[in-house]
């Protein structure tokens, strides 16, 4: 006896024979037919459908590119400039692609921010924003490593940059660079063993992708109120409710990208990647595509050698925030004792500062070097990344949504703000004010996740919800036709 | 172009006002580039084949003595209007190398419209030494590959001027308005009367300059008169499909709303 005794037989012969061998046609009645949906999902609720519709797509254009590229440094660019001129229709498969990656960065962009704003990620979907994230990782190693295939000057700089990070890991660091450069600079086996990654890692996002499916498909959807299902009357089968409503959006969604593709296909890429890759001229400003400009921004605010007299500061702050701000039962943040920490160790880090900035005043010990900048700024990146790992466990308010959640939507909002503004100064040189810009803005960076969520989730006071998704949807409706019969009136 | 133009201005003022602080010496001067008005332009641009082969005949006679166009087949002049055996013709006016023939020996022959456009120099280094050092850059990607696009490329022609008080020219450099960091090692290469034109259009260095730069244009970006009409049907397409999907979603949600 199989696992496939409980099967509705369908009427079709072929799809009913296929059906009891491999019930595929069950599975997707199930899970994309009758899958009930929560009813009041708004257009946020498109960008899942959209950023699955952009994997394949580059995946498709990809693939075809490929047949015609050539992994060499010395016929790379070449081969890229034969596809746009030469193989029938190269240019419009290379533009898809090309913008395509900024499209699906677009699409991913807003599908987490949706899943931060409506809390998404919280009980019982840690594991599917978890898996997000690593889709997002995964993303942005993929288009690292593509935006170096034609080999042009920023492919060639950007590919230096970033792959010299890691030479900021204390000991191991210049060995690991060698490592992956496969040689002593970034030259042709670079460039071959990033062709090959970026051929596959694709197909690793394809199967994190299944995972990230399945796991939404095990605990149902999120929705605007944020409140579970309670019933049948909260929800919709998936198809025809959402299969059109998905369709509409991405349509629309597919304008916008095609009107870059079409008619400013350049505008989101940097000249100077159309002159070839030269290990002998230097661009005067190497910045990366603009959905790395919030994590180079950060990358860079870290302009100082951390001194030991800063670090015990950071260590105070750290001391406070684990002990009292992370502690469920602690309210007593200003209580002497911990006015006292927070006093002395805020001192302590002012100190360390200016004993970095004006080292002629030669305070002591402020000289001395324990985290040098390049590794302070790579670990302040990648924690970056890693903040959005834990978000579950920084926000554990038990309401998910926004909407009844007004200090949270504030922070958030201004989050949000902070995150375009660090993409702003990323792609400003890093002179004058921009860097301190860039640290002030990092630093609220972390301390939303760190400091400002674990605070809202012990005090703040949701407002009232809405007693079902259901009611929700009525009241929505009740207040529309009241404002309607107010305009007529 | 206009919009990275425009975004570049306002992203310097607003960084100057904020931080007030001096413009880099070495980054030169930066003048506002010429905004001009190219029939490429817009949703709907086309080249003007008169301006293509009068920029051609610029860039034959003037500007290929120094720079390649190494992306370019002489067969790809059928976009300008010239006809099979006018390509014909402007090829053999070259001789290029092949071979090995049946007995190993490479062989000089008159080019044909399948070979690459010749270029001026054996290579890089050739080509510096031939320039007191200074490296011509290929033309096939120019526009492209310059903040400004075509107003940058055109600005640089018609750019040369007097270098202003306190700017020291070395040997073999030349003061250009707007050139990034307004030193360049090409003399001034365009002047009134240099190349004859057949069709009457007027024969000032500022005409040269247009002509050649539409015919830069156009190599950078062969596919864009096809990409754009393509676009164009495409945009009506999808637009029309949004309609129709919105009405269909509307009536399936009928019963919910």
């Amino acid at each position: 006896m199989g696992s496939n005794s409980d099967r509705k037989p369908f009427n079709n012969k072929t799809i009913e024979w296929i059906d009891q061998r491999l019930p595929i046609f069950t599975m997707l009645d199930k899970e994309y037919g009758k899958f009930p949906t929560p009813r009041n999902f708004n257009y946020f609720w498109n960008f899942g459908a959209i950023a699955m519709f952009m994997l394949v797509t580059m995946i498709v254009t990809g693939i075809t590119l490929a047949m015609h590229y050539t992994p060499h440094a010395n016929y790379a660019f070449d081969s890229v400039e034969r596809i746009m001129r030469d193989v029938n229709f190269g240019w419009l498969i290379r533009y898809i692609h090309m913008n395509g990656a900024s499209f699906f960065f677009i699409a991913v962009y807003i599908h987490i921010f949706r899943g931060m704003y409506y809390g998404s990620f919280k009980q019982p979907r840690e594991l599917l924003w978890i898996l997000g994230v690593t889709i997002f990782l995964l993303m942005m190693a993929t288009a690292f490593m593509g935006y170096v295939l034609p080999w042009g000057q920023m492919s060639f700089w950007g590919a230096t940059v970033i792959t010299n990070l890691f030479s900021a890991v204390p000991i191991v660091g210049p060995g690991i660079v060698e490592w992956m450069w496969g040689g002593f600079a970034v030259d042709n086996a670079t460039l071959n063993r990033f062709f090959s990654l970026h051929f596959v890692l694709p197909f690793v996002i394809a199967a994190v992708v299944f995972l990230h499916v399945w796991a939404l498909h095990v605990t149902g959807s999120n929705n605007p109120t944020g409140l579970d299902v309670k019933g049948p009357q909260d929800t919709l089968p998936f198809n025809p409710y959402y299969t059109i409503k998905d369709l509409f959006g991405l349509i629309v969604f597919v304008a916008v990208y095609a009107m870059f593709i079409f008619f400013m296909p350049n505008a989101l890429g940097h000249p100077d990647n159309y002159i070839p890759a030269n290990p002998l001229v230097t661009p005067p400003h190497i910045v990366p595509e603009w959905y790395f400009l919030t994590f180079y921004a950060i990358l860079r605010s870290i302009f100082f050698d951390f001194n030991p007299i800063m670090l015990a500061g950071f260590g105070g702050i750290g001391y406070y925030v684990a002990k009292v701000v992370w502690d469920k039962n602690r309210t007593d943040y200003f209580s002497t004792r911990n006015l006292i920490i927070l006093g002395v160790s805020g001192f302590l880090t002012l100190v360390g500062f200016v004993g970095a900035f004006f080292p002629q005043l030669h305070i002591p010990l402020t000289n001395m070097v324990i985290i040098e900048a390049k590794l302070g700024g790579v670990l302040a990146m990648f924690g970056a990344v890693g903040l959005l790992f834990v978000l579950p466990w920084c926000d554990t308010h038990p309401v998910r949504s926004a909407r009844y959640r007004p200090l949270y939507k504030a922070a958030l909002l201004f989050f949000v703000a902070i995150v375009l503004l660090l993409g702003y100064v990323g792609a400003m040189p890093a002179e004058g004010i921009w860097p301190w810009i860039g640290l002030a803005a990092t630093g609220y960076y972390m301390a939303f996740f760190l400091v400002i969520l674990p605070i809202l989730s012990k005090h703040e006071k949701a407002l009232p919800l809405p007693a079902s998704i259901a009611q929700a949807v009525l009241d929505e409706q009740a207040a529309k036709a009241a404002k309607l019969a107010k305009k007529g009136a | 172009m206009m919009m990275s133009h425009f975004k570049k201005v306002a992203l310097t003022a607003l960084a100057l006002c904020m931080i007030g602080a001096p413009v880099h010496a070495a980054e030169g001067h930066k003048y506002p580039l010429p905004d001009m008005d190219w029939s490429f332009e817009g949703p709907f641009g086309t080249y003007d084949k008169a301006a293509l082969q009068r920029g051609f005949l610029v860039y034959k006679q003037v500007c290929s003595a120094c720079h390649g166009m190494k992306k370019l087949y002489y067969r790809h002049l059928e976009a300008l209007g010239y006809s099979e055996a006018q390509i014909k013709t402007i090829a053999a006016e070259y001789t290029v190398m092949d071979g090995p023939n049946d007995e190993g020996e490479m062989f000089e022959r008159p080019a044909r419209p399948s070979d690459k456009f010749k270029l001026p120099y054996a290579n890089d280094k050739a080509a510096m030494y031939a320039n007191g050092g200074a490296l011509p850059p290929d033309m096939s990607l120019i526009v492209k590959a310059r903040e400004g696009g075509a107003d940058y490329v055109y600005g640089v022609l018609v750019g040369y001027t007097n270098p202003p008080e306190g700017v020291v020219l070395g040997n073999n450099q030349h003061y250009n308005k707007f050139k990034s960091g307004n030193i360049i090692a090409m003399a001034n290469p365009l002047n009134d009367g240099q190349v004859t034109y057949e069709d009457g259009t007027p024969q000032t260095a500022d005409q040269y300059a247009k002509d050649v730069t539409h015919f830069l244009a156009w190599a950078a970006e062969p596919e864009m008169e096809q990409r754009k009409q393509m676009g164009v049907k495409v945009l009506i397409f999808l637009a029309v499909f949004a309609m129709i999907m919105y009405a269909v979603k509307r009536k399936i949600w009928e019963d919910v709303h």
